[in-house]
């Protein structure tokens, strides 16, 4: 086994995704650290072109196949298991996206790695990789001596800035041949865009974000009561869209989409990493919960401990006051 | 056609959580736990499949506090059969878990085959890996994650799936038959069954219990240590009534000129 750190480059409708620079820019430090060589791996066909932006790396690991153009996770895990037999990477970083959620799931099982999850920061400790990771939805933290040997590391969105794994320069690129040819049983079918017509979130200068706390779906009514005072539109968490009660384009966070309003008022969500990641870089963040320890009260500007219904209340009867 | 469910236990975030003596775990002993929520939609995605086609419904669940509960109510809700399985060490991660699961559904009379296994895609104590895909990968089954959407071809033989991807986008899949399935949401909530059903079920339900057999040993992460997390900042908090609070997030839209 190397001391090499493998990133698993993720690519979606011809760019690289940010949080694959994210990684990069964590790969960078645990390379270095560790004395070995930090090398990405792109899974695809016919995108030869995209790994020049991978400069972070010293080294692109290049897989071109038909079945790696849209990769499912059984794929991607095959092709990278299949390589990492080959070249024993102490340590590969996997995204946490859904683009990235198969693979990580499965590319454990595909080595006979452990798997480290939702990790937020990692270093080298004493000669192995120590891992900070988020659990019980943003509620504890967890240390765990990670090792190398090899592990695979799942890295949540905001570990590092994308901008950090960004390089100057293009990496070497080494074209690696594999054969992928057996069937995985699954087949893609097409891609399914969300209905256009309904607001684009991510347009919205405010956003009222309602979650599990708004309680009711009657609820909503001054959350979008609260929206239009304030010339913005109501977008959800997680448990919202699931209950049918707003549609999966105005879901924040994974699934749904990443948004930076300069006003982003936070009803009755908890704050989940998978939540705070699409809003924690709003200008402005009021957070309202039942819950004094609610997570989302460590990204908020401001915050108040009250019914969320209640609250939004008061606050467009205020608004609505001052605007006259 | 036969489906089988995965669920399991999680603690409840709702209530405050507490780190045990050792500095590493939760504290267990005040700890309320949970079904996992992806799995709650699991169950429900098979009953649709039920409502609609010849199907079976097994829900396949690890003995842990409450467990109990949430079998009758499956029970209630339409499940066929509901099978506890006694002496998976819960807190011994998800590889433990899904090594253990893998090993012992064989031994569940007539739970395998299964035309379709279902389980949540994630739980929110997933430290070590996520239960479905690597139960996936032990049973060597097919893999799809974040599906929201099931419908089976006719003959049976595959499925078409909806699973999400950013943005609100799908991707449509045809996978072949027998699959296993991360279920992360379902065409409608988890469907309510009232207290006096779930009563009936545990008055007349069995919950069948079969004690696991043991798989390959999965080593347990090295955890050195638990914590709540430190923030790297935390919100100014505002109290007093809501009418006041609001007057001074008034105040401060204004001077932000957002009003």
């Amino acid at each position: 086994m190397t001391a090499n750190i493998w990133v698993a480059a993720e690519s979606w409708k011809g760019r690289i995704s940010d949080a694959t620079y994210e990684a990069l820019a964590l790969g960078r430090e645990l390379a270095d650290a560790l004395g070995g060589q930090l090398e990405a791996v792109l899974l695809g066909h016919g995108d030869q072109g995209l790994a020049a932006s991978l400069g972070k790396a010293d080294r692109v690991l290049y897989v071109d196949d038909p079945t790696l153009a849209d990769a499912t996770g059984e794929q991607a895990s095959r092709a990278l298991a299949a390589l990492a037999g080959q070249r024993g990477p102490a340590v590969v970083l996997v995204p946490i996206t859904n683009r990235s959620w198969d693979l990580l799931g499965l590319l454990p099982a595909r080595l006979g790695a452990p798997l480290v999850n939702f990790c937020r920061e990692a270093a080298v400790v004493g000669g192995g990789v120590e891992t900070r990771s988020i659990l019980y939805g943003g509620k504890m933290a967890v240390t765990v001596a990670a090792g190398s040997g090899p592990v695979v590391i799942a890295v949540l969105p905001g570990a590092r800035s994308a901008e950090a794994g960004r390089g100057e320069a293009p990496p070497a690129v080494e074209e690696v041949a594999l054969d992928l040819a057996a069937d995985t049983g699954i087949r893609l079918l097409g891609y399914e865009e969300p209905e256009a017509g309904d607001v684009d979130i991510t347009q919205q200068e405010v956003l009222i974000a309602v979650g599990r706390g708004i309680s009711g779906e009657a609820n909503l009514e001054v959350a979008e009561d609260l929206a239009a005072a304030l010339g913005g539109a109501v977008c959800g968490s997680r448990p919202i869209i699931d209950q049918g009660w707003l549609p999966l384009v105005r879901q924040v966070g994974k699934s749904g989409v990443t948004v930076k309003p300069r006003l982003y008022v936070a009803a009755g969500v908890s704050g989940a990493p998978e939540h705070v990641e699409g809003m924690k870089d709003s200008e402005l963040i009021i957070a309202v919960n039942t819950d004094a320890g609610a997570p989302i009260f460590s990204v908020a500007h401001f915050g108040v401990v009250e019914d969320a219904t209640d609250l939004l209340e008061a606050l467009a009867e205020a608004v609505k006051a001052r605007k006259g | 056609m036969k489906i089988l469910v995965l669920m399991k236990m999680v603690p409840d975030i709702v209530e405050e959580l507490e780190v045990a003596a050792d500095g590493r775990s939760l504290d267990r002993e005040f700890l309320r736990l949970i079904v996992n929520e992806r799995d709650e939609y699991a169950l429900e995605q098979a009953l649709v499949l039920k409502d609609r086609l010849q199907a079976t419904v097994t829900v396949v669940a690890p003995e842990a506090p409450e467990v109990d509960d949430v079998l009758f109510t499956a029970l209630a809700k339409g499940a066929d059969r509901v099978v506890k399985v006694s002496g998976i060490d819960v807190t011994a991660g998800a590889r433990a878990t899904a090594s253990a699961l893998a090993a012992t559904l064989p031994d569940i009379d007539g739970a395998l085959p299964a035309d379709l296994v279902l389980g949540g895609c994630q739980a929110i104590d997933d430290l070590d890996g996520f239960v479905a895909p690597l139960l996936a990968r032990a049973l060597g089954l097919p893999y799809l994650g974040l599906v929201s959407r099931v419908a089976i071809d006719p003959g049976g033989g595959s499925a078409q799936v909806l699973k999400e991807y950013a943005g609100g986008v799908m991707g449509r899949f045809e996978i072949t038959l027998p699959a296993l399935l991360g279920i992360q949401g379902c065409e409608k909530p988890p469907r309510y069954v009232p207290i006096a059903k779930v009563r009936a079920a545990m008055a007349s339900g069995i919950i069948e219990t079969v004690a696991a057999t043991a798989g390959p040993a999965m080593p347990a992460l090295a955890v050195t240590s638990m914590a709540k997390p430190e923030a790297a900042g935390h919100a100014e908090m505002l109290e007093g009534s809501a009418r006041d609070v609001a007057a001074k997030l008034a105040d401060i839209l204004a001077a932000r000129g957002l009003l």
